[in-house]
C-alpha cells in the first residue's frame, strides 16, 4: 500500500461538477507536482485533500490510517481537526496572522495543541520550550533568523511565504501541499520561495505542489499530474511528460505556457 | 464669587449625570451588541430575521422617541403602571430608563460595526487556522479577534464620541444632564449665555479626552496589517 492514496475523488458544487474521480498515489519523500489550466480542479482537489472542503465521494490514506472516507457521509469539524493535522497546506496568498511576530506565527499551532496535552503547568512549560526551540530552528531552515521578531506586514512577499511553508511544518504534516505558492510574487522572490521547496525535498519531506512553474515542476518532482476538466488527464515521470505529451489537451497546454505572451494582442491600441 | 461657585457645582453635577449615562450605556452596549451581532449573524434563519428586524427598528427610528416610548408607554398600555415603582422607589429612575434605551440602542449599532468587522476578516484567516487543526473557537479568539478589534476601533470612536452628544437627549424624560440643567441656569438667570457656553466647554474637553484615548489604542494596533 502507498504512503498516501486517493482514491475516486469526486466534489460537486451546486451542479457544476469539479472533481471528477480523482485516483492518485504517491510514496514517502516523493514530490509531485500538479499542473493545469485554471478552473481544470487543482485546487478543489488540495482543500479537499486538506480537508477544508469534503469530497463527496472517494477515500484518502495517509501511512495506512485512514482520513477520509466518503461513505461515512460529512464529518463534524472536530473530528476533522486532528485530520487536517496530519496534512499541511501553504496558500497562495500566504495568510499570516498579521497580529503575531514570525515566531509567534511558527508556534502558535504547536502551542495550542500542548495546551490540550499537557497534564501539568511544568510539563506545558516543557512542551512549549520545546516548541519554540523547534520553531526557531525551523526558521532558521528558511533562512528568517534575523527576522524572527518581525510582523508579516514588516516581510516581502517572498519571506512572508517562507514564514507560511515554516509554519506548516511546525505540525508535522505526513504530505505538505502548496497551492501556487509563488503566483502573488515576483520573478526573484519566486527563486526563494522554490529554493525552500527544493531544500524540504532533499531532507525528504512529501509534498504535493500545484504550480504554474514548469521548469520548477519538471526539476522538484519524481511525478506530474495534468489536470483538466476534473480528471486527471496525464501524468507520468516529469521528463517523459514534458517531452512526449500524448495528451491533445496537455500538448495545448505546454505549447501556450511556452509561448506565453504570444504577441497577437496589439498593446498599443 | 459665591453665585459663581454654586453655579459651577450644579454644572459639575448636570455633568456627572451625562458621565453615568455615558459610561453606563457603554458598559451595556458592547457586550450587548455582541450577543446582537451573533444573533444578527446565527445560522438559525429565523433567530437571524428576528434580530436583524429588531436592529432594523432601533436604527430606524428617532433615539428620542425611543425614549419617550420606553418612559412613558408602558403606564400608557397598562394603568397604573408606573415605573418608578417598578424600579423600587430609586430617586434616579429616569437615568435608569435613560441608560437602558440609551444600551439598547447603541448595542444595535455596535452589533452592526461588530458584524463588518468579523465579514472584513478574509477567509484565508478562518484557512489558515483551520489547517493547522485549529477548533472554532481558538480560531475565533487567536486569529479573528484581534484583527476584527483592530477594524472596528475607527467606527467605534465615531459612534462613542456621537454618545457622549447624545446624552443630552435624555432631557426629553426630564433627566437633569447637562443640556437640560445648562438651559435651566440660562433661562432662569434672564437669558444669560454663558452655562450654555460652559455646557458646550464641558462636552468638548470630554470628547477631546475619549479622542486621544481611542486614537492611543488605535496606535497601539497599528502593527496588525493584512
Amino acid at each position: 500500500m502507498a504512503y498516501f492514496e486517493i482514491k475516486d475523488f469526486r466534489k460537486s458544487f451546486g451542479n457544476t461538477e469539479v472533481l471528477r474521480g480523482i485516483d492518485f498515489s504517491m510514496e514517502k519523500g516523493e514530490v509531485v507536482s500538479i499542473i493545469g489550466s485554471s478552473g481544470s480542479g487543482k485546487t478543489t482537489l488540495l482543500r479537499c485533500i486538506n480537508l477544508i472542503e469534503q469530497a463527496d465521494v472517494g477515500t484518502m490514506t495517509l501511512g495506512g490510517e485512514m482520513l477520509f472516507d466518503g461513505k461515512q457521509g460529512k464529518q463534524k469539524e472536530k473530528d476533522l481537526r486532528y485530520k487536517r493535522m496530519q496534512l499541511g497546506l501553504v496558500f497562495q496568498s500566504f495568510n499570516l496572522f498579521p497580529q503575531y511576530t514570525v515566531l509567534k506565527n511558527v508556534m502558535l499551532a504547536p502551542m495550542l495543541h500542548n495546551k490540550e496535552i499537557a497534564k501539568s503547568k511544568q510539563e506545558l512549560r516543557m512542551l512549549n520550550e520545546k516548541s519554540e526551540a523547534d520553531a526557531r530552528e525551523l526558521i532558521e531552515q528558511i533562512g528568517l533568523t534575523e527576522k524572527i521578531d518581525f510582523y508579516p506586514s514588516q516581510l516581502s512577499g517572498g519571506q512572508q511565504q517562507r514564514v507560511a511553508i515554516a509554519r506548516a511544518l511546525a505540525i508535522n504534516p505526513g504530505v505538505l501541499c502548496f497551492d501556487e505558492p509563488t503566483s502573488a510574487l515576483d520573478p526573484e522572490l519566486t527563486r526563494e520561495v522554490l529554493k525552500v521547496i527544493l531544500d524540504l525535498k532533499r531532507r525528504g519531506r512529501t509534498m504535493i505542489v500545484v504550480t504554474h512553474e514548469m521548469e520548477f515542476a519538471r526539476k522538484v518532482s519524481s511525478k506530474v499530474i495534468f489536470m483538466a476538466n476534473g480528471v486527471i488527464e496525464e501524468e507520468g515521470h516529469p521528463e517523459e511528460l514534458f517531452e512526449n505529451p500524448k495528451s491533445p489537451i496537455l500538448k495545448n497546454f505546454l505549447l501556450s505556457s511556452k509561448e506565453g505572451f504570444d504577441g497577437e494582442v496589439d498593446l498599443s491600441k | 464669587m459665591e453665585g459663581f461657585l454654586s453655579d459651577f457645582l450644579r454644572l459639575l453635577g448636570a455633568f456627572s449625570q451625562s458621565l453615568i449615562i455615558f459610561s453606563f450605556t457603554l458598559v451595556i452596549a458592547i457586550p450587548l451588541g455582541v450577543i446582537i451581532c451573533s444573533g444578527s449573524m446565527s445560522k438559525v434563519k429565523v433567530l437571524r430575521a428576528i434580530v436583524r428586524g429588531f436592529i432594523a427598528i432601533i436604527r430606524g427610528t428617532p433615539l428620542m422617541l425611543q425614549l419617550i416610548l420606553v418612559c412613558y408607554g408602558p403606564s400608557m398600555i397598562f394603568s397604573g403602571f408606573s415605573w418608578r415603582v417598578a424600579l423600587g422607589q430609586f430617586e434616579y429612575w429616569r437615568i435608569v430608563i435613560a441608560i437602558m434605551t440609551f444600551g439598547v440602542n447603541y448595542a444595535c449599532y455596535f452589533s452592526e460595526i461588530f458584524r463588518g468587522g468579523i465579514l472584513s476578516i478574509p477567509q484565508g484567516q478562518t484557512e489558515a487556522g483551520k489547517v493547522l487543526g485549529f477548533t472554532k473557537t481558538q480560531i475565533f479568539f487567536k486569529v479573528t479577534l484581534l484583527q476584527v478589534i483592530n477594524r472596528i476601533v475607527p467606527p467605534m470612536s465615531n459612534e462613542i464620541i456621537t454618545l457622549v452628544k447624545d446624552t443630552s437627549l435624555a432631557q426629553i424624560i426630564m433627566v437633569a444632564e447637562l443640556t437640560y440643567t445648562t438651559n435651566e441656569m440660562s433661562r432662569t438667570s434672564g437669558g444669560s449665555l454663558w452655562p450654555l457656553l460652559a455646557a458646550g466647554a464641558f462636552y468638548f474637553c470630554f470628547n477631546a479626552i475619549v479622542t486621544v484615548i481611542l486614537s492611543k489604542l488605535e496606535k497601539k494596533l497599528s502593527y496588525i496589517k493584512a
